[in-house]
């Protein structure tokens, strides 16, 4: 399987705040990686880098070969992108945003249309397509958000909470079509809920502090915990990293 | 379709899609209108050109203009879709000449539906229309510096209101840099020869030969110079605070 996302050494720092420290994974075509932490641990501000919105401090990116600060362009024409909090431009409709999204990514000719009606009918948003995206619900927006990034059938996925304000029905629709769309992408989700680790995801990351804490199987991640349950292994891994913190923050 | 060109659109068909663009253009009629008539003794002058038309227009820009392009980098900025506009393949320039020219050809509408007051003048008497239509392009490329300092602060913060508020002082200071409000606060200190460069920064005295009619190429090649300035910084405030 072809490396598609290399992250190396990745570190950002805002000012005193050191936000990553030193994070590094590969993701392979065919896996759906789980990016999971508390928050504030860093998962949003890898997945800024990764596409190309904050600049590492120090660390590379590569996705599909290119170095995401050599080449930007030729990394985010390969990626979707959902955004924390999947922000739209609220004032268009449905239509015309999907259509702003499909000038820039360069769709064009008769597969263009066909695409469109394709993605709006994958994501279930048929019934809001002529609606401003300001007057829809918090789900609507979500899935207008992943409609976005994959509207280009990008072969890098990178959600940041794919399914964060969607009701229990509408959640089990986006993990099966991130299931089904796995096949030949490499994709990255972060999420809160650790049942859905287990649920879709091929491998799981854990970060608190900006550190990489746990690289394994879902699987692997129950075994840590004796009760063999996911949560109880997250808390484990994360409280005790807290704890040396301090005390390597101490002298 | 370029990215650049796609963003334009984009930008352009959202001044229509809200009730932003028709306030505007009304507000802008009737206050040309108000000023022509009124301020400008446009019949008392008993003279068949619109010099008393076009010569409110930096005053009138001075607080219209801010009012378009304090949303421009702002709103994108407040309500985080400058992450996915800046995660699309779009490199900063594109994005900021795609906004910036959309904003300003929504200036040019509003300009081009002036022209009830075109055929006024044609109507009472015999004006030099050429005469008109140079000032119609000086007014719209004075209207472009305007918008190039109005889209570069509105960079710099998230407030709108901030963004409208900076953007109308420096407004204000690139009018009457020839003037004693202005050149007094250099004076005390600054050589001769700053005084000079900034006093030559009016945009008024670059405006007083466009409202005559005249394109000079120095004054062109001043609003050019101006608008490539401003669009430059704001690239560059872009790039430095995209995710603050």
């Amino acid at each position: 399987m072809p490396v598609t996302i290399k992250v190396k050494s990745l570190y950002k720092s805002f000012g005193p705040i050191h936000a990553v420290r030193g994070v590094s994974f590969d993701v392979n075509r065919g896996e759906v990686l789980g990016f999971l932490g508390p928050n504030g641990a860093g998962k949003s501000t890898t997945m800024k880098m990764i596409t190309g919105f904050l600049e590492p401090t120090s660390g590379t990116v590569e996705v599909n070969g290119y170095d995401v600060r050599e080449n930007p362009l030729a990394v985010k024409r390969s990626v979707g992108y959902l955004p924390e909090g999947a922000p739209a431009y609220g004032e268009m409709t449905v239509r015309s945003f999907l259509n702003f999204i499909a000038d820039i990514r360069q769709l064009t000719g008769s597969s263009r249309q066909k695409r469109i009606d394709e993605v709006v009918d994958i994501i279930n948003i048929k019934s809001v397509i002529d609606q401003s995206i300001e007057t829809l619900s918090k789900g609507f927006k979500r899935r207008v958000g992943i409609a976005q990034a994959i509207l280009h059938d990008p072969n890098v996925l990178i959600l940041d909470e794919p399914t964060d304000g969607l009701d229990p029905n509408q959640k089990h629709e986006v993990r099966n079509l991130i299931k089904e769309m796995s096949e030949d992408k490499a994709i990255v989700i972060s999420t809160h809920i650790l049942e859905e680790v287990d649920a879709v995801c091929s491998r799981a990351i854990i970060i608190a502090s900006g550190e990489l804490l746990f690289d394994g199987t879902p699987t692997e991640l129950i075994a840590r915990s004796e009760r063999h349950d996911i949560d109880h292994a997250f808390r484990l891994i994360t409280t005790e990293n807290t704890n040396e913190n301090r005390e390597s923050a101490a002298p | 379709m370029s990215a650049l060109f796609s963003i334009y659109k984009r930008e352009f068909t959202s001044y229509f899609v809200t009730p932003v663009a028709y306030v505007f253009i009304v507000i802008f009629l009737f206050m040309t209108g108000i000023f022509t008539f009124y301020i400008g003794a446009f019949f008392e002058t008993n003279q068949a050109d619109l010099e008393p038309f076009f010569r409110f227009h930096p005053w009138l820009y001075l607080f219209l203009i801010p009012a378009i392009s304090m949303r421009l980098w702002s709103d994108e900025r407040k309500s985080g879709t400058i992450e996915l506009l800046m995660t699309l393949p779009v490199s900063i320039t594109d994005a900021v000449i795609g906004k910036y020219l959309a904003a300003w050809s929504f200036t040019a509408v509003a300009l081009f539906l002036t022209f009830p007051m075109w055929i006024t003048v044609n109507y009472l008497g015999n004006p030099d229309n050429t005469v008109i239509l140079a000032s119609y392009l000086g007014s719209l490329i004075m209207a472009g510096g305007f918008l190039a300092i109005g889209s570069c602060i509105s960079a710099f913060t998230k407030s709108q209101v901030i963004a409208f508020v900076i953007s109308v002082v420096i407004c204000f200071m690139f009018i009457l840099s020839g003037f004693p409000m202005v050149i007094d606060i250099f004076k005390s200190w600054a050589p001769q020869a700053v005084l000079d460069a900034i006093a030559s920064f009016s945009f008024l005295t670059h405006f007083t030969s466009i409202k005559k009619g005249v394109i000079d190429i120095r004054d062109v090649i001043y609003f050019s110079a101006l608008i490539a300035f401003w669009l430059y910084v704001n690239v560059v405030v872009i790039e430095a605070k995209k995710a603050s």
